[in-house]
């Protein structure tokens, strides 16, 4: 495991912390990276996606769900971490008109997409408590904001060119059924949220079912077109 | 001069750092990270005659110092593998272990016989495909097959006397720690002229999630590896090394060089290294180098000094 050093570790909304990393190793948006505390347990890393990139630092912005993320949440300034990346193929080129659209933390790869990309629109859907969003507006004059319902409820994908899509399952298979209802366009991408252990295609469980036959979600994805994805 | 090679058959291991079965991929994927060719061998990901999807559903969870894994040997099938990695493992210069899976004794037979008939006509060519065949009679992934062969010894011999019939390849057969009778599978094996043995495969167990009250796994048993199993893992080892005369290849949780060396004083020839490389995807280099560092600290000369010595 590579080992880099924590600048900061910063909680910004209940659960939701911005931790960033001295690492030279940047990355595209819907990259990933394989974190872990220095710590024997757990044993595997976690999958974080980039959430900003800025000279010789990666920034990441997750949230605590289980013993994993509790240990990065416990990272002080200074403090060592082992970190893998940037892995995985990351979004396509864009091209035209854009729309990001995140679910909860599912926003965190549209940071950096929208630094590169400032012309996109971009769907925050958050379930009970917004974050960030004065951080995105800096970035886009078109910040559409939901607490509390379906955000792609909100989306017209005709108005598009290209759609990047993050959250949780639900929203993904939302977003399949718009897209198949539009006769599938193969302009929707999603970003797959499957458990990893190696994160760098030799293991096997991060495997999903598509059209094409099964892909590994870490080294062929995560990003995958979404009319390819057979939700399970 | 420090001398770590190891030998099984007539394949001789530079080193007894070989990465296991199912955790390397065909080992490309670790090729960016360092250079095979220092470690000892690789074994493939575990291949049956025909392509395989695997397990549907969740195929991972963490437990203490270990893991459970539902992979269910998806793989490309043997042809598929035979015409896109073996390439590239002709250009390595490091040990080069098929897995062979199966789901009946025909099918264990007929991927036998294929990577005997490739690896002749390679020979012809001067190219080696591969060193040895590491038969999985163990993998507790799968329903109808895979393990229930290495659970009795009457079924496992069936199939190993069939698939050491079918190739003159260097033969080593993976036990899984689920066997009923470990040391009497050994044996068997030995006496149906296995070149070696490995094990352990991972141990069958469970998660159930409360909430839903269901398994978190479609086929309600997931394989558990990882430090977990190390100290089972090493008894096995040496009750088998202490029944065989034949190399055993030992494993189970082994995430360090002093692991590998309480495996090599249980009597291992070589050891193997799984969830580890997920722990750390440089551990075979580092592993392989610890080792070395170890020896020289302890003065030992040649890992015989120290083999089997329990
Ligand atoms: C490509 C990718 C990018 C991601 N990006 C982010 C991000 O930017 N920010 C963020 O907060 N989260 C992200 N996740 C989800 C994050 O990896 C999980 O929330 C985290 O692994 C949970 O670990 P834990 O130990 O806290 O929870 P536990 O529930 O204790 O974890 C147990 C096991 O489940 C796995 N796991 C649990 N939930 C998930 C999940 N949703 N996805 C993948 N593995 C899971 C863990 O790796 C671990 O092996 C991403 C996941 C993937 C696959
Ligand atoms: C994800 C995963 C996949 C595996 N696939 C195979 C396989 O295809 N064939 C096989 O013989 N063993 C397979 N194994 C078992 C390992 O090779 C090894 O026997 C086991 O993990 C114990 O070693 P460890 O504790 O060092 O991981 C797999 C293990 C894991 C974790
Ligand atoms: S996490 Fe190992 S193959 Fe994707």
């Amino acid at each position: 495991m590579a080992a880099a050093l924590v600048m900061n570790n910063i909680q910004i909304s209940s659960g939701i912390f911005r931790m960033t990393v001295q690492s030279g190793m940047g990355g595209r948006p819907g990259q990933f990276y394989m974190l872990r505390s220095k710590n024997a347990s757990p044993l595997l890393s976690r999958p974080i996606s980039i959430f900003n990139v800025e000279e010789d630092r990666v920034q990441f912005l997750y949230q605590v769900v289980g013993e994993g993320t509790k240990r990065l949440a416990g990272l002080r300034p200074g403090d060592e971490i082992g970190i893998e990346g940037p892995l995985g193929n990351g979004f396509p080129e864009p091209s035209g008109q854009m729309a990001f659209v995140g679910g909860g933390i599912g926003i965190a790869p549209f940071y950096y997409a929208l630094k590169q990309w400032p012309g996109a629109d971009i769907y925050l859907g958050f379930s009970r408590e917004a974050y960030l969003v004065q951080e995105f507006e800096r970035l886009s004059s078109r910040v559409i904001v939901d607490v509390g319902g379906f955000i792609t409820d909100r989306i017209d994908l005709s108005s598009y060119d290209q759609v990047w899509v993050c959250g949780p399952q639900p929203m993904m298979l939302a977003m399949q059924r718009l897209n198949a209802s539009s006769g599938n366009t193969g302009k929707v991408y999603v970003s797959m949220e499957n458990r990893m252990a190696c994160g760098i295609g030799a293991c096997l469980v991060c495997s999903i079912r598509t059209s094409g036959g099964r892909r590994k979600s870490c080294a062929d994805g995560p990003i995958f077109p979404v009319e390819e994805v057979v939700f399970e | 001069m420090i001398d770590t090679t190891c030998r099984i058959a007539d394949v001789v291991f530079k080193n007894p750092v070989v990465m296991a079965s199912g955790t390397f991929g065909f080992g490309r994927e670790y090729a960016r990270y360092y250079d095979l060719n220092k470690l000892g061998g690789l074994s493939g990901k575990g291949l049956t005659l025909h392509p395989k999807e695997g397990n549907l559903g969740l195929r991972v969870w963490e437990t203490a110092s270990g893991m459970l894994n539902s992979v269910g040997l998806e793989n490309p099938g043997i042809r598929r593998f035979l015409s896109k990695e073996v390439p590239y493992w002709q250009q390595l210069d490091t040990v080069r272990i098929v897995n062979l899976g199966g789901h009946s004794i025909a099918e264990y037979e007929e991927g036998a016989q294929l990577l005997e008939q490739f690896s002749l006509s390679g020979k012809a060519a001067g190219q080696k495909a591969y060193d040895m065949i590491e038969l999985n009679i163990s993998c507790p992934n799968v329903k109808e097959g895979g393990m229930a062969y290495g659970i009795h010894v009457e079924t496992a011999r069936e199939v190993v006397m069939r698939v050491r019939r079918a190739t003159t390849l260097p033969l080593v057969v993976k036990l899984s720690p689920n066997a009923r009778d470990l040391v009497g599978m050994a044996v068997m094996c030995e006496e149906e002229g296995a070149d070696g043995l490995s094990l352990v495969n991972t141990f069958s167990a469970m998660k159930i999630d409360i909430h839903k009250r269901s398994s978190v796994f479609e086929n309600l048993y997931a394989g558990l590896s990882g430090p977990a199993i190390k100290p089972i893992a090493l008894r096995m080892v040496h009750e088998v090394c202490k029944a065989v005369s034949i190399p055993v290849m030992g494993m189970g949780g082994i995430s360090s060089a002093e692991d590998m060396i309480e495996f090599i004083m249980a009597g291992a020839e070589t050891v193997q290294i799984g969830t580890h490389n997920f722990v750390n995807l440089r551990a075979g280099e580092e592993l392989t180098a610890g080792l070395e560092a170890f020896m020289r600290r302890e003065g030992i000369q040649s890992l015989t000094e120290i083999r089997g010595i329990l």
